[in-house]
Parts: structure tokens; C-alpha cells; sequence
């Protein structure tokens, strides 16, 4: 590198940097946690990737704004049958802002699983699923599922007459699975009539189970991601992936990730030919 | 020596276990046809010898030779590999004993069975409730004077008075006058057997004859006269039925369920809910295909009805 004026520097520019610096440096020695942020961050991306590849962060961010007004809303919510509704009355109407919460849990619930279903139709039109990336595809419909689930017992928690008996009609139609129905549904109501219960266990089961399962399973979707790469456009004339699988690619031939006939021509469309 | 992929057929050994477990299989399956409680265990007793005995036959090749444990003989860096941190010291020569394989087999075994142990009520809590024994209700819907002879009413009520609103049921009771001495009634439930809806009656009901009984323990029982002309109709996907509830359009699978009842007292003691096939003829000579009761949607007759074969405790 040049030395030139612009990159000398004052020194008390240099003592600045170094206070600042300070902290990030005293936690990356001891952590790795830095480092990890930059390679998590800063990884290499195919250069035609496109807008559509920022729909997943796109439907994490969405999950993010779900998590955290969900938790403020829990704040203010009383799930129980004779308190419910009238805490999310006072919720919209009485608590500092909590209509605008409220609406953007309400409403972010929607635009959750609108871009759920865009980032899948993404990656199911590039061809993002095929391999080595299966795995991925699978977790993210688990996510799909879980975010499913998270609407279905979200419905009931305002209790009022929309949600009750859309939930009945939810909860008798997972009874009709041939079956396991009947069991499912005695499960769902947490006894053989909905009652007091129902809500309460719907309530555990939107605000702790399932979240708890999306962020383990966001956790490994980005692992995933992380490790194999994101892959090229169809059109795309360079190689796709991780920098490593193509290393794998030529230094290990029989690595299971690495069989020749998966270097097939979706991962060079139209490029190289071996 | 180490088989390598290929170098050798993959059939097992000639062995007769896997007959004599299929035996037992069919004998078990027989069983359960011609003698349960006999037959079917003896089957099945044989089927698990038979498989111990294969299972066994199958891993004596890899039960036979014990493993030997290699010892632990990990190479100490003569220095910290990071400064600051200290060298490991040089194994104790003579020191063979394969500890680790010790510590990583309690390690797991303790906590297994740690965690073992707390699942278990965690289980329980979570399943227990919902598929134990539930509590039954007996509603006192108050004098069977205010029923008179011929005339429908919507009765609301509630399940369980202590647990308020959301235990509050309706359902449709017309008297039908004595048969063989004890009063007949017709008591419809209002849960739509498609997907539990409630069903509405199909003509008028007259709210300024409208009845309210406290019937004891807190139960508040209203009684509202109507003339369902046309039966039910259920207003979410628009399935009909007449007035004795047998289906007449629309999606449900069958008719609408029915409550047991009871008189004590002169008083109309509302018992268990049951499903019901379809009803012929009506009012007090109406025959009833009665069925354990069954979820919305669920098929108690007809081909569909194997999907449904079990139904947990109601």
C-alpha cells in the first residue's frame, strides 16, 4: 500500500482509532466474536446476485419485527377467557402506542408469510434447492410450517367471535386427519371441549414453542447458507457456492459433497465445461 | 481384515428365524380376529423369541470380538500452542488406562438419564390433561313444565358455571310428550358435524318469550322459543338439516349430534353427547342410529369410517 498524505495520519487521529479500536480489539481477543461477525457478514456472494436473493433476509427481518413486538404485547396481554379481550381492548386503545404494536404484529404476521412464500418461490425458480443445498430447502419448509402454526394459534388471541370459532373450525379440521385427527384436535383443545385451557396452551404454544423452534431453525438455515454459499442465478455464467466446495471439488473427489456427477451444469450454466 | 465395498455378496446367513417370526406375526394377526385375548399374545410372544433370537444371529459378528480401546495417546505441543497458554504436560508413561472413554461414557450415561428423568413429568404434564379421564357434566336445565308438548326451544347453558362464558353451549329441545310412561325429548346439539360451527334454526325464534331459570351451583339456563320450519342451517359453509338433524345439503358427514338426558325431580338433567348416523321417523317414535360420539367431520359410517377408528377419552 502507498503511503501517501491521506493515509498518514495525525496522531491524534491515531490516538482516536485507538480508543476506539480498543474495546472491539479487547473483545476479539477474548471472543473471536468480531471475527466471526465479519466472516458471518462479509462473505463472498456471486456477482449476478439480484434483489431477489435479499427476500430471505427480507422474511427474517419480518420474523425479527414479530418476535420483538410480540414480546412487548405480551407485556400487556392476560390470557385468560374473562381478561383477553378486554386487554387487547386496552392494549388498542389505552396503552401508549400499543395500537401501532399491535398493528404491526397484526399486520407483520401477513407480510411474514407473503414473503416466506416469495423467498420460496425464489429459490424454487432458481433452482436454489437442488444440491448441495436439499438440506436447506427441507429446514426452510419446517420454517414454513412453523410460521403456519404461528398464525393458526395467533388467530385465537383476541378472543373475540372471528377468532374463537375460526379456531373451532381449525381445530375440527385437524381432527378429520385420518387417524391421528381425533388426537390431534383432543391436543389442540387440551381436553375434549374447548375451554379455559385452550387458550392458555394456544398462548404458550404462539408466544414460547414455536418461536423457539423458528430461531433454532433460522440458526441452522444460516448455517447452512453460511457454509455452502448462495448460488448463482439459472443464467448466471459463474460457478456457484462456497469458495471450499470448489476446492473439494478438485482436491477430494470422493468427499460425498463432491461426486462428479454433482457438478453438474446448473452449478455452470452454460460456463466452463469440465 | 477390513471389507471393502463390493468384495463380498450382501446375503445373510442361512438362518429360519426370520420364518418363525413371521409366523408369529401372522399367528398375532390371526388372533386378534378369532381370540384376543389368547391367541394374539401367544402370536406375539413368539414373533419377540424369534426376533431376539434373529437380532442376536444377525450381530453375533459384530458382538463377537470385543474392540480393542486404543489408549490415549495425544501428542502434548512442547509449547502453548497460543501465548499465554500453558503447554499440556507429557502423558505419565504406563498410564494406558483409556479414561476418557470412561468420562464420555458416564458423561452421556448420567445424562441421559437426568434427562430421562425430567421428561417424564414434563410428559405427563403436557399429554395428561388432555387425554385423561374428563369430568362429566350433568346440566339442570330446570322443570320439564316449561316444556310444552310439540315446542321447540334454543337452551343456553353452561358446561361448567365455575369456568363462565367459554363453557357456554346451546342446544335445540323439543318435548315430545310420554312414551311408555317417561317424557321423550328431542335435545339437538348446536355443533355443526361438519367443522363445529353452530348451527342456527332455519325460521323465526320469538326472544320476547324468553325464559330465565337459575337451575343451583351458579348454572343460568334461558330458554327461547323458536319454530325452526325449514330445520338447521349452519352459517359457515352452509350445511342443512332438518328438524330431527338428519343432513339435508351441504358438507356435514352426518347428523347432528344428540344429549343424553335424565329426569330427576322433574327437572330435564342433560347427560352425554353422542353422534348420530341419521334418525328415521320423528318425535317421540323417531328411531336413532346412535354412534359413540365423534369429532365434526369425522365419518362414523360409510366406507370413510376406518380412517376414525380410534377416539380418545371424551
Amino acid at each position: 500500500m502507498a503511503v501517501s498524505a491521506r493515509t498518514r495520519k495525525s496522531a491524534r487521529r491515531q490516538r482516536l482509532e485507538a480508543a476506539i479500536n480498543y474495546p472491539i480489539d479487547w473483545l476479539e481477543e477474548r471472543s473471536g466474536l468480531v471475527g466471526g461477525l465479519r466472516y458471518f457478514l462479509f462473505r463472498k456472494v456471486p456477482g449476478d446476485s439480484n434483489w431477489f436473493h435479499t427476500l430471505g433476509s427480507a422474511t427474517l427481518t419480518a420474523f425479527l419485527v414479530q418476535a420483538t413486538t410480540g414480546v412487548i404485547l405480551a407485556m400487556y396481554y392476560k390470557p385468560e377467557p374473562k381478561t383477553a379481550y378486554a386487554s387487547i381492548q386496552h392494549i388498542t386503545n389505552d396503552v401508549t402506542l400499543g395500537w401501532l404494536v399491535r398493528g404491526m404484529h397484526k399486520w407483520g404476521a401477513s407480510v411474514f408469510i407473503i414473503l416466506l412464500f416469495f423467498h420460496m418461490a425464489r429459490v424454487f425458480l432458481f433452482g436454489a434447492y437442488k444440491y448441495p443445498r436439499e438440506l436447506n430447502w427441507i429446514v426452510g419448509v419446517l420454517l414454513l410450517v412453523m410460521g403456519m402454526a404461528e398464525g393458526f394459534t395467533g388467530y385465537l388471541l383476541p378472543w373475540d367471535q372471528t377468532s374463537y370459532w375460526a379456531t373451532v373450525v381449525g381445530i375440527n379440521l385437524n381432527g378429520t386427519v385420518p387417524f391421528l385427527g381425533p388426537y390431534i384436535a383432543q391436543f389442540l383443545r387440551g381436553g375434549a371441549e374447548i375451554g379455559p385451557d385452550t387458550l392458555a396452551r394456544f398462548y404458550s404454544i404462539h408466544m414460547l414453542l414455536i418461536p423457539g423452534a423458528i430461531f433454532a431453525l433460522i440458526g441452522l438455515h444460516l448455517y447452512l447458507v453460511v457454509r455452502l454459499g448462495v448460488s448463482s442465478p439459472p443464467w448466471s455464467k459463474e460457478a456457484a457456492g462456497a469458495d471450499w466446495v470448489e476446492e473439494q471439488v478438485t482436491t477430494n473427489g470422493r468427499s460425498g459433497l463432491t461426486q462428479p456427477a454433482a457438478r453438474s451444469s446448473w452449478r455452470r450454466n452454460g460456463g466452463d465445461a469440465e | 481384515m477390513e471389507p471393502e465395498h463390493g468384495d463380498r455378496p450382501h446375503s445373510p446367513a442361512p438362518t429360519l428365524y426370520p420364518v418363525g417370526f413371521a409366523a408369529g406375526i401372522a399367528c398375532a394377526l390371526v388372533g386378534l380376529i378369532v381370540n384376543p385375548t389368547l391367541i394374539a399374545p401367544i402370536g406375539g410372544a413368539i414373533a419377540i423369541v424369534f426376533a431376539f433370537f434373529w437380532v442376536r444371529d444377525a450381530t453375533a459378528e459384530y458382538r463377537g470380538v470385543p474392540q480393542p480401546v486404543e489408549p490415549e495417546r495425544r501428542g502434548a505441543p512442547a509449547v502453548g500452542a497460543v501465548p499465554g497458554e500453558a503447554a499440556m504436560p507429557e502423558p505419565e508413561p504406563g498410564e494406558r488406562f483409556p479414561r476418557n472413554k470412561f468420562l464420555e461414557g458416564a458423561t452421556l450415561g448420567v445424562g441421559g438419564v437426568i434427562g430421562g428423568i425430567v421428561t417424564i413429568p414434563v410428559i405427563g404434564m403436557t399429554f395428561g390433561p388432555a387425554f385423561g379421564k374428563q369430568g362429566k357434566h350433568h346440566v339442570d336445565l330446570g322443570s320439564i313444565d316449561d316444556f310444552p308438548v310439540g315446542e321447540w326451544k334454543i337452551v343456553h347453558f353452561f358446561l361448567d358455571p365455575n369456568q363462565g362464558d367459554v363453557t357456554r353451549r346451546t342446544a335445540y329441545i323439543r318435548y315430545n310428550g310420554p312414551l311408555n310412561g317417561a317424557p321423550s325429548f328431542t335435545i339437538i346439539s348446536n355443533r355443526c358435524a361438519h367443522l363445529g360451527c353452530p348451527v342456527q334454526p332455519n325460521g323465526p325464534s320469538f326472544p320476547d318469550q324468553t325464559k330465565s331459570i337459575d337451575t343451583g351451583g351458579g348454572q343460568h339456563v334461558t330458554l327461547i322459543k323458536m319454530l325452526p320450519a325449514g330445520g338447521f342451517g349452519c352459517p359457515c359453509h352452509g350445511g342443512q338439516y332438518d328438524q330431527e338433524g338428519n343432513r339435508t345439503a351441504g358438507p356435514p358427514v352426518r347428523s347432528l349430534d344428540r344429549y343424553e338426558y335424565s329426569i330427576r325431580n322433574g327437572h330435564l338433567i342433560l347427560g352425554k353427547t353422542f353422534s348420530v348416523a341419521k334418525v328415521k321417523g320423528s318425535g317421540k317414535d323417531a328411531i336413532i342410529y346412535r354412534y359413540r360420539l365423534a369429532g365434526p367431520g369425522q365419518h362414523i359410517t360409510g366406507w370413510e369410517q376406518i380412517f376414525y377408528p380410534l377416539q380418545p377419552p371424551q
